[in-house]
């Protein structure tokens, strides 16, 4: 038995993806509940949204690479991420505009915004593939490796390497950064307060002289910048291809929903529930066993629960169990 | 409904559409302006015609008004378009007809919003309070058009209102529906309102509550603010009240002041159960 | 009247449009459109039903479509022997034990008290119950797929004429359609949207990964075809013969043949659900329906059951999806698991339905041919739209390959743009409900 290299090996594989995967999911998570929470639907353009903002911040990347600039170790996407949250900016309010306001002035109902947003998701799915194309491009430059196994391994003297990709550290480190203005806007700023009030009781935020517009506006915004970061850090650690991105929605979804559609602290939540599900259950337990267990119990197979393509099965019964049981999500909703 | 394109055709599928918090009410359009009209009381509703969004009328030719320093009520049976009335007066509907003016202005055009800058404090009868956040959070919404410091009224509401005092940090949602009134009653106090509009502040509430409800609206009306009222209650409600008004299918059927109106024989008849 | 002159120029409309891309085009490329219009009317028929008859959203339907497809191989196709003998039997009996299992939890839930030990008692069993089906399932399945994989790998199917698939494939979404109603409509709140979209993503899943039912991405070509093969067609003397004699090439001739016969079996199987689609609306349950529709509190207070009326319509829809599926895995010939996209099998049916009508059965059959139409000619017109606009750029310029190549992704802009305006300016559809 060696329990040592069992963690690790458990935190190669399964943990520190895990965490990585999970802050991705949060990001996107509390976009979609942000809207849910405050423009009351459920938007299925907010995949394309997250895509969107990755494209422009790739390819304000790859200019940057063509000029030369770096950030060192740090991947360039870092410094072009700004670029690209204002870009989404720009395209979020202007779809508000053309799109979504005419529906709110008519006093639409959310089901009719849904089926809106299924409009602007072609579109911005068109967009994506009509400037960048359907296919996998890379962005990623500076240090791969925070800690690369073989380090590891020479470091500790252990059997098992653990190894940290760069891109990780950096998903969580900016997921918390994120996270923490997020909440500190929402629940310290006049304007934030102003889009609780909202979200919680529109007639009442008007009453006491919320302008509807500003709130609407604000959360465009705020959406913008989650659904870019949320998106960049994913193409960062994994790969950007458009197609991918709206296969997120699911998960997406799924860890909203879980969490309590409208709470903020539910998305952030949700989104660790779902991506450590989905790690644990398609992860090949053959290697972590084989350090626990005695030598002659030793698994012979993989001991893959699922195949990996099952991952989205995966998201779904949980979000499946967690609403037989708790029908409102782990956090009630209506707190944005 | 298959009428309206933009309905939700039955559905509630609470993935995809939110069903909480969402407006129902049909204001008047935010851009109008004011314009003065001097004279007649301190608050009017003159000639009220109108109903929500395209539906019928419910108000015809209904006229509320309130003095400074009085206490108005609108009582009368289920139905009879008094809390509609309210909200006409606080364009929460578009008047097909009849002008509301305040303090010497016309102010017909103006959305609630403006007309909330204009001094008007409005207590809805139901959703009245922000319930996922604090109390104290409940009271700066309250003064969300202020741009001054606000901290002084917020502890002559405390005062008003200790209780709210010890439940500053707790959700508003979690609190009873008496002490939920006074957080509302106390969200429409933070604009230091001109006139303080009270729509059933008494549903709901047990009679012990009720009755100190009525001790602390006395308690604002004493602090100098005038105070429009529609109650259930009728006769507890009269006897605090200056004036009344009896509607009756949305329109005026008798007004006086409270005690004519308790001595009225018909309207004792009628509204009061004999 | 005027309404019914509209309704008919509107399709009329169609109609010449398609006899259009048989003149300038090429009368396969008009069939292919023609069949593949039928097919996509029938889906947002099923779509209709659901959201514009009872508000359901059903945001799942390549999920049903995709059962159809399955149906259609495991009803037609020649059945493997020797993967039956390797390990058929085992599969079976996994999947027997699976059910069991599940079945077990949810006796195990009711017969309990809450607590803890009803927690522990239900994951153990499941638990258990996952493993011992995997040490069933699994050695059967490697026998299976180990059979010849080049060619089968699979248990095929029963070897039963490929018609036959057709309402099998209803009944394989009609049986999903009620365990996600079930459970979704079952729920204290509603949350249909998402179950549906999380079930079409497993059952996709199921499909390109379960080789030993559907060969996964390996696909099942050379499903049976209930018309004759084109190049029987021009080994036959007659048909030549008689082809020849109306001045016709037997090759071309044949290929249009084959799809016309489709085109006719497509067009009774649309019929018959067109006319039992309206005889439902003008029912007493399709106007109770719509009461539900318009007043769920009211007709709830006058003791309709609600939720079981929704499920009903919920497994209807999705069961006339599920025929549509099979009758599009018959037209291609093959079952290719990778093919189903969310966009082109749910959201692009949502299109037709909206943009036609919703709660019209004629708009949606309308939207399934018009969208159809756009979806397929919008990519050569919009490679001639950049021709034009490249046209004065040199050769070799990066803008100029960057737009030619990019025409191809203009039909998911175009089915964007043509929804957003429709729900704009007639927000009823092209043929909006009376």
């Amino acid at each position: 038995m060696d329990f040592l290299n069992a963690f690790v090996s458990l935190s190669n594989y399964v943990l520190i993806p895990g965490v990585a995967y999970g802050s991705q999911l949060a990001l996107g998570a509390l976009g979609v509940t942000l809207v849910y929470g405050i423009l009351r639907f459920s938007n299925f353009a907010h995949g394309d949204t997250m895509a969107f903002g990755a494209m422009v911040t790739v390819l304000v990347t790859w200019w940057l690479q063509s000029l030369g600039v770096s950030l060192g170790p740090l991947p360039t996407a870092l410094l072009a991420l700004p670029v690209g949250i204002l870009g989404t900016i720009v395209l979020l309010l202007v779809t508000d505009r053309a799109v979504y306001q005419f529906y709110r002035e008519k006093k639409a109902k959310p089901v009719i915004l849904v089926i809106v947003s299924m409009g602007v998701m072609f579109i911005m799915n068109g967009i994506v593939r009509f400037v960048i194309g359907p296919d996998d491009q890379r962005f990623l430059d500076g240090e791969r490796f925070v800690v690369s196994a073989r380090t590891f391994k020479e470091m500790t003297g252990l059997d098992e390497g653990l190894a940290i990709k760069s891109t990780q550290v950096i998903t969580v480190i900016t997921a918390v950064v994120v996270v923490a203005l997020l909440f500190w806007f929402l629940n310290r700023t006049r304007a934030g307060k102003s889009m609780r009030a909202y979200s919680d009781n529109e007639d009442l935020a008007l009453l006491s002289g919320v302008n509807p517009e500003r709130v609407v506006m604000l959360t465009w915004i705020i959406v913008a910048a989650l659904a870019t970061t949320a998106g960049v850090l994913y193409g960062l650690d994994k790969s950007f291809k458009p197609f991918t991105y709206f296969q997120l929605l699911l998960p997406i979804f799924a860890s909203a929903i879980v969490g309590g559609l409208g709470s903020p602290l539910g998305a952030i939540a949700g989104g660790f529930v779902i991506a450590f599900s989905e790690v644990t259950i398609t992860y090949a337990w053959k290697k972590v066993l084989g350090y626990m267990m005695p030598e002659s119990l030793a698994p012979d197979g993989l001991v893959q629960l699922l195949s990996t393509d099952y991952k989205f099965a995966v998201s779904f019964v949980i979000l499946l169990i967690v609403l037989l049981f708790k029908p409102t999500g782990l956090f009630k909703g209506q707190s944005v | 409904m298959s009428s309206d394109p933009y309905g939700d055709r039955g559905n509630k599928d609470a993935s995809i559409a939110n069903p909480r918090g969402g407006s129902t009410s049909h204001p008047v359009k935010k851009g109008g302006h004011a314009s003065a009209a001097p004279g007649g009381p301190f608050l009017i509703g003159e000639g009220m015609t109108g109903g929500y969004g395209s539906g019928p009328d419910i108000l015809h030719d209904c006229t509320i008004a309130v003095e400074k320093g009085e206490i108005a009520v609108i009582v009368g049976p289920n139905g009879a378009g008094k809390s509609t009335a309210m909200k006409a007066v606080f364009g929460m509907l578009d008047l097909r007809a009849g002008h509301v003016r305040l303090d010497g202005e016309d102010i017909t055009a103006l959305s609630p919003q403006d007309r909330v800058r204009k001094g008007m404090g409005f207590v809805p009868q139901t959703n009245n309070i922000f319930a996922s956040m604090t109390v104290e959070e409940n009271l700066e919404m309250g003064a969300f058009i202020r741009t001054d410091d606000f901290r002084g009224t917020m502890e002559q509401i405390y005062d008003l209102f200790p209780i709210l005092r010890d439940k500053r940090y707790q959700a508003a949602g979690e609190l009873s529906g008496g002490q939920r009134q006074q957080v509302a009653v106390g969200r429409a106090l933070m604009t230091q309102p001109k006139v303080l509009m009270l729509d059933e502040p008494t549903a709901g509430v047990s009679p012990i509550v009720m009755d100190e409800l009525f001790d602390r609206i006395i308690e604002v009306a004493r602090t100098g603010i005038p105070i429009l009222m529609v109650e259930q209650n009728a006769r507890q409600a009269l006897e605090i009240a200056d004036k009344g008004y009896v509607l009756v299918q949305g329109a005026n059927a008798y007004t006086g002041t409270g005690k004519d109106l308790l001595a009225d024989d018909e309207v004792r008849k009628s509204f009061l159960g004999g | 009247m005027s309404d019914m002159v509209k309704n008919t120029g509107l399709f009329a409309i169609v109609g010449v449009l398609i006899l259009l891309t048989g003149f300038l085009q090429s009368w396969n490329a008009a069939m292919l459109i023609l069949n593949m219009g039928l097919i996509s009317a029938i889906m947002a028929l099923g779509v209709n039903l659901q959201w514009g008859f009872a508000g359901l959203f059903n945001i799942g339907v390549m999920g049903f479509v995709a059962l159809g497809g399955l149906a259609t191989v495991l009803i037609s196709m020649p059945p493997t022997t020797e993967a039956w003998a390797a390990g058929g039997l085992r599969v079976l009996l996994a999947l027997v034990l699976g059910a069991a299992t599940i079945v077990a939890a949810v006796l195990l839930y009711r017969a309990m008290n809450a607590g803890w030990l009803r927690t522990l008692a239900m994951i153990v069993l499941l638990v258990a119950g996952f493993f011992i089906y995997r040490a069933v399932l699994d050695p059967g399945v490697g026998a299976i797929e180990a059979i010849d994989p080049a060619a089968t790998g699979y248990l095929g199917g029963l070897g039963l004429p490929v018609l036959l698939a057709w309402p099998v494939g209803g009944l394989f979404a009609a049986g999903a359609a009620w365990l996600i109603g079930k459970t979704a409509l079952g729920l204290r709140s509603d949350y249909l949207a998402i179950a549906t979209l999380g079930i079409a993503e497993i059952i996709i899943a199921v499909m390109k990964n379960e080789d030993w039912l559907s060969r996964g991405v390996k696909n099942v070509i050379g499903v049976p075809r209930p018309v004759p093969f084109e190049i029987d067609l021009q080994n036959d003397p007659a048909f030549v013969d008689r082809v020849a004699g109306l001045g016709f090439d037997p090759v071309e001739a044949s290929t249009i043949y084959v799809k016309l016969l489709y085109a006719g079996l497509f067009l009774v199987v649309l019929l018959v659900l067109l006319w039992l689609a309206q005889k439902a609306l003008d029912s007493p349950w399709g106007r109770m329906l719509r009461a539900i529709r318009d007043n769920e509190v009211a007709a709830e207070a006058m003791g309709k059951d609600v939720k079981k009326r929704h499920l009903q319509v919920f497994i209807l829809g999705s069961a006339i999806c599920g025929i549509a599926g099979a009758m599009m895995t018959t037209l291609d010939g093959q079952l290719t698991p990778s093919s189903y996209q969310p966009l082109r099998f749910t959201f692009l049916i949502w299109v037709m339905v909206i943009v036609g009508g919703s709660g019209n059965n004629f708009g949606a059959v309308l939207g399934g041919f018009l969208i159809w139409f756009l979806w397929v000619q919008v990519e050569p017109m919009g490679r001639l739209l950049m021709d034009l606009i490249t046209s004065g750029m040199a050769d070799g310029y990066w803008l100029k390959t960057h737009l030619l190549e990019s025409a191809a992704h203009m039909r998911l802009l175009t089915m964007g743009v043509v929804l957003l305006l429709v729900l704009r300016f007639s927000p009823r559809g092209l043929i909006p409900e009376k």
